[in-house]
């Protein structure tokens, strides 16, 4: 397997030679299928933790004819140990404005949306002004794409785009029964391009040095750099840029505190490697994919406090309309309490980790499906913290 | 346009369906059934109990099939070792977080539940007891509806009926997580709340969280009573229903076995809500004619234009609360219910020498809003509640079955004399459009001597299940009395559903729609679709009771409701005429505004 060494880069946070409205105008001289091509090209894959190509959903919902059509920037930033977007909208927003404008003019929307995180209600201002700014320099320029700001009400469930889209409307952030892809009926039931944050920041990127200058970074399955939210127990947590493709191991070297047993991959709802995986685990879309977050922990942390939080937050932010979902994130927490207590033997865990792979195949949405990634990974890898 | 055909296979056999067709539907073509519990005929597709689970070939997850389209070359397990399992552990975990106290619960034989247990033989509970003590505490305001969120399997469907069916929403979905819950607004008593009490969520909740307020030992304790008097009557939808929940085959008439199966159970008078229907007719119809004579003649702008039907108690709650400023266009005929109440405890008790204070009467209805109407303090005109205690349909049976009877092997009996006897038109009422057609029948022929225009006195336009329906009859060569009918085009409208009646109260409110009369029942099909009605309830079972009832009413020799004799009797010994002095005390009231929230 191709693999890496890990290189932080500096991209994203970048503003030298990055006059925006030059980089819109290049891309107006181009065709819309013309930027959606460079943005397959470049193999840019979905940053908020799905992994899902860029280019290609912005095709889907180019190809469906309908009058109007959306362009949402997925900005609900809610899974544990994330931080970029709210960096990335605090620093370099215009760039994701961008992104959003150069979406607008290829798949022929006229209206974006921002759908901010409830809990990053302190940028709204600072935000909204630059919108407005953005918004009479597009319009100067003739080009009919205006963006909205949109605040969430602090529910993790509505990061998922469906959910989102309920929100958005006005009614309970509940996920919807897919198919329809929001490619084809999204916001208001019209066709929606729906992006995170940093994957619109990556377009304008992209659309100003060209897919090759991206495709320069990471592998095969992983093109480009990503921005992780390293966390824990580390001398350097923060924000860092690197090049996907690196083996956990030279992360782990690169910021653990030299005693780190284990890194929760993808927040609450990622993967937990242990020590013993490290160099066999490659971050990035051919191993465990993130959405950034990685969560360091060492020798000193239990890990069943760990997962007992994780079930925690699960129990508290599962929407709670289907049943694998709400029944099943309380019964793998308090399954895991009573193990623990005594009140049911060690073996009631091959019970609950079967319910778990349940959830993954039953359950409505990603939320529910993805409980099982840190309550297998962590009973498979640490079962007597879990019991005793 | 025709659709596009799908070809897919489900379980290897190969079945050909409409583009847009679910897997459900069309597993269901090639009689494969799929358990399901949020999904309803009736309602949206929420596809949120996974319980229909199946595997589709080449997809990551398992699929919700009565929330997943068909599509070309689709194969589809509804039976695989994925399938079985994930299914298991849904009903599981559900009934982890379900109060299955059956033994105890209303529903205990008719839960879907309790059903799908039983099929996959969920005995010792794997998972971890869930209840919340909290949620064991019953919410008994209501006089109708009980509310138990610990049998709560949070499917949504009374969500669904609620704001779909009734365009109500009583009932939401609130909190996430562990603390999701069906509430009212605010978590407030049902008795609180704008709640019309129809009942619907009732007949689509597939547990016990949503029951009927039962009344069935209070009735016992009277019949055994020997200083009481038990009068019962049993309203036009009930016949055609009640056989359903007593082993007989969907649509049956059992308008004879359950007038015995009464006196079996011990009933001291068995009566009609018919009756009174009829007498509605008459009551109804004459204020009908009244208003329009106080428009078209007198030019009287304070009369208030179109009438509305006043017998469905669900139906005056709505208006109350959502439309009050049109409250002067309801009729002030009370409810046939209620008519008989009054009269059963003035009329019948001095006919038959019975002290009314030593009555009791019981009505036997369709509906769940009932309850709550016999208890309303304007139906107190006979100096005593006029109506002492109300049963579904449901709970008739099952006081059958207590009483030990074999119900298809009774033989057929007629009601008791002076308010047992009703025409056809009064059966019909049972049936959403029933009421106009019946009010027709009598008006137009009041008005012009002569039957009303349609053969066999069959008034088809306003029959069928559409949501909104619209008729018009000119009334020509009218008798003198009635010349200021002369060229008048009647026009009505009928709507079943409060969700269908709110699109007819805001065509009028708006000006939108001119008519003289409107039909409102609150419940789908009317009556005969009541929340009081056996469980389930269906399209086409709503269909098979309309049948049976409009067979019933071909059968019947009388079917006008000025025929009735009794009726004829009732105003020569007693009430003098309509609209009368009798009637004004006795039979018409007047609404109140009720508050939105």
């Amino acid at each position: 397997m191709e693999t890496n060494v890990l290189k932080k880069v500096d991209i994203i946070f970048d503003i030298t030679d990055c006059d925006y409205l030059k980089i819109l105008d290049r891309c107006m001289s181009k065709t819309q299928d013309e930027v959606i091509l460079d943005i397959i090209d470049s193999g840019l894959k979905g940053r908020g933790g799905a992994g899902f190509p860029t280019g290609l959903k912005w095709k889907f919902t180019k190809n469906e004819d309908s009058d109007v059509k959306y362009v949402i920037c997925n900005a609900d930033e809610g899974e544990p140990g994330t931080f970029k977007d709210r960096e990335i909208l605090d620093r370099v927003p215009e760039k994701v404005f961008t992104g959003m404008a150069i979406c607008g003019y290829a798949i022929g929307a006229k209206e974006g949306y921002i759908y901010l995180r409830g809990e990053y209600n302190f940028l709204k201002k600072n935000l909204q002004a630059k919108i407005d700014l953005f918004n009479k320099q597009t319009i100067e320029k003739n080009f009919d794409f205006t963006i909205f700001l949109r605040s969430g009400s602090g529910a993790y469930i509505c990061g998922e785009e469906s959910a989102l889209f309920e929100s958005m409307e006005g009614f309970r952030g509940e996920p919807r029964n897919k198919p329809p892809y929001p490619t084809i009926a999204g916001y208001n039931w019209k066709p929606t391009v729906i992006n995170n944050v940093e994957t619109l920041v990556y377009v304008s990127m992209i659309c100003n040095l060209g897919p090759d200058k991206f495709k320069e970074l990471g592998t095969k399955d992983s093109r480009g750099s990503k921005v992780f939210s390293v966390s824990g127990d580390t001398p350097n947590a923060g924000i860092y840029e690197i090049e996907l493709g690196m083996p956990l191991e030279q992360f782990v070297d690169a910021f653990g505190d030299g005693d780190t047993k284990a890194v929760q991959v993808g927040g609450a709802s990622g993967h937990c490697v242990p020590r013993k995986n490290f160099n066999d685990t490659i971050i990035g879309f051919e191993g465990i994919p993130t959405g950034g977050s990685m969560m360091i922990f060492n020798s000193s942390r239990s890990m069943y406090n760990v997962l007992h939080d994780y079930l925690e937050f699960f129990t508290e932010e599962s929407c709670g309309q289907c049943t694998p979902c709400r029944v099943g994130c309380q019964q793998l927490l308090k399954g895991i309490e009573a193990v623990k207590k005594g009140d049911r033997k060690p073996s009631y865990l091959e019970e609950l980790k079967k319910l778990a792979l349940t959830m993954k195949s039953a359950a409505k949405c990603g939320l529910g499906q993805s409980v099982a990634n840190p309550f297998n990974s962590i009973i498979d890898n640490f079962r007597e913290e879990i019991i005793y | 346009m025709s659709k596009y055909l799908v070809n897919l296979k489900i379980n290897n056999i190969p079945v050909t369906v409409e583009e847009g067709t679910t897997i459900l539907d069309a597993a269901k073509k090639l009689n494969f059934s799929i358990p399901t519990l949020c999904y309803h005929e009736d309602l949206s597709v929420a596809g949120n109990c996974r319980v229909c689970l199946v595997e589709v070939s080449g997809a990551r997850n398992l699929a919700a099939s009565c929330a997943t389209p068909v599509s070309e070359g689709m194969e589809v397990f509804t039976n695989s070792k994925n399938v079985r399992t994930s299914r298991k552990h849904v009903v599981e975990l559900l009934l982890s977080e379900h109060n299955a106290d059956c033994t105890k619960c209303f529903k205990n034989g008719h839960c879907e539940l309790q059903d799908l247990a039983s099929a996959y033989r969920i005995g010792d509970h794997v998972f971890i007891d869930l209840v919340k003590p909290k949620d064991k505490v019953i919410d008994i305001s209501s006089p109708s509806i009980c509310k138990d969120d610990s049998k709560c399997i949070r499917c949504q469907r009374c969500v669904r009926t609620c704001a779909e069916l009734q365009a109500v929403s009583a009932l939401a979905v609130c909190h996430k997580g562990d603390h999701q819950r069906i509430s009212t607004f605010l978590g407030k008593p049902m008795h609180e709340v704008v709640c019309t009490n129809c009942g619907q969520c009732i007949n689509r909740c597939p547990t016990g969280a949503l029951t009927e307020r039962s009344y069935i030992e209070e009735v016992w304790e009277a019949i055994n009573d020997l200083g009481k008097h038990v009068v019962v009557q049993t309203a036009p939808a009930v016949r055609v229903a009640l056989g359903e929940d007593l082993g007989m085959e969907l649509g049956t008439r059992v308008t004879g076995k359950m007038v015995s199966a009464l006196r079996h159970v011990g009933f001291d008078s068995v009566l009609d809500t018919d009756f009174t229907a009829d007498l509605t007719i008459l009551e109804e119809g004459n204020e009908l004619l009244r208003r329009l004579k106080k428009v078209l003649v007198d030019k009287d702008e304070t009369v208030a234009l179109p009438m509305f039907t006043s017998c469905s108690p669900g139906w005056i709650k709505y208006i109350e609360h959502m439309f009050s400023e049109q409250l002067p266009n309801l009729s002030t005929c009370k409810s046939p219910q209620q008519m008989f109440g009054a009269l059963a405890k003035t009329y019948y008790a001095q006919r038959k020498n019975i002290n009314p204070k030593n009555m009791v009467v019981v009505s036997i209805m369709p509906c769940t809003a009932k309850k709550f109407e016999s208890g309303r303090p304007e139906m107190r005109d006979s100096g005593y509640q006029d109506v002492d205690y109300v049963l579904t349909t449901r709970e008739l049976a099952m006081m059958i079955k207590q009483a030990g009877i074999d119900f298809s092997k009774l033989d057929e009996d007629g009601y008791d004399t002076i308010m047992g006897d009703s025409t056809g038109a009064a059966v019909i009422f049972g049936s959403t459009g029933g009421v106009m057609e019946a009010a027709l029948r009598t008006v137009y022929e009041v008005v012009t001597g002569r039957e009303v225009p349609f053969t066999n006195l069959n008034i088809v336009p306003v029959r069928g299940m559409e949501g909104v329906k619209e008729a018009r009859i000119m009334l020509k060569d009218v008798k003198p009395d009635f010349s200021y009918l002369e060229g008048v085009e009647v026009s009505v409208a009928i709507a079943h559903g409060l969700s269908n009646a709110k699109k007819i109260m805001e065509a009028v409110r708006d000006g939108k729609a001119t008519y003289h009369f409107v039909e409102v029942m609150a419940c789908p099909g009317g009556c005969l679709g009541g929340g009081g009605q056996p469980i389930p309830t269906s399209p086409d079972i709503r269909k098979k009771r309309a049948e049976a009832i409009y067979s019933e009413d071909e059968g019947l020799i009388r079917r006008k409701s000025h025929e009735n004799p009794e009726v004829l009797q009732i105003y020569k010994e007693f009430l003098i005429e309509p609209l009368g002095h009798k009637s004004h005390d006795l039979l018409h009231t007047h609404y109140k505004p009720r508050k939105r929230y």
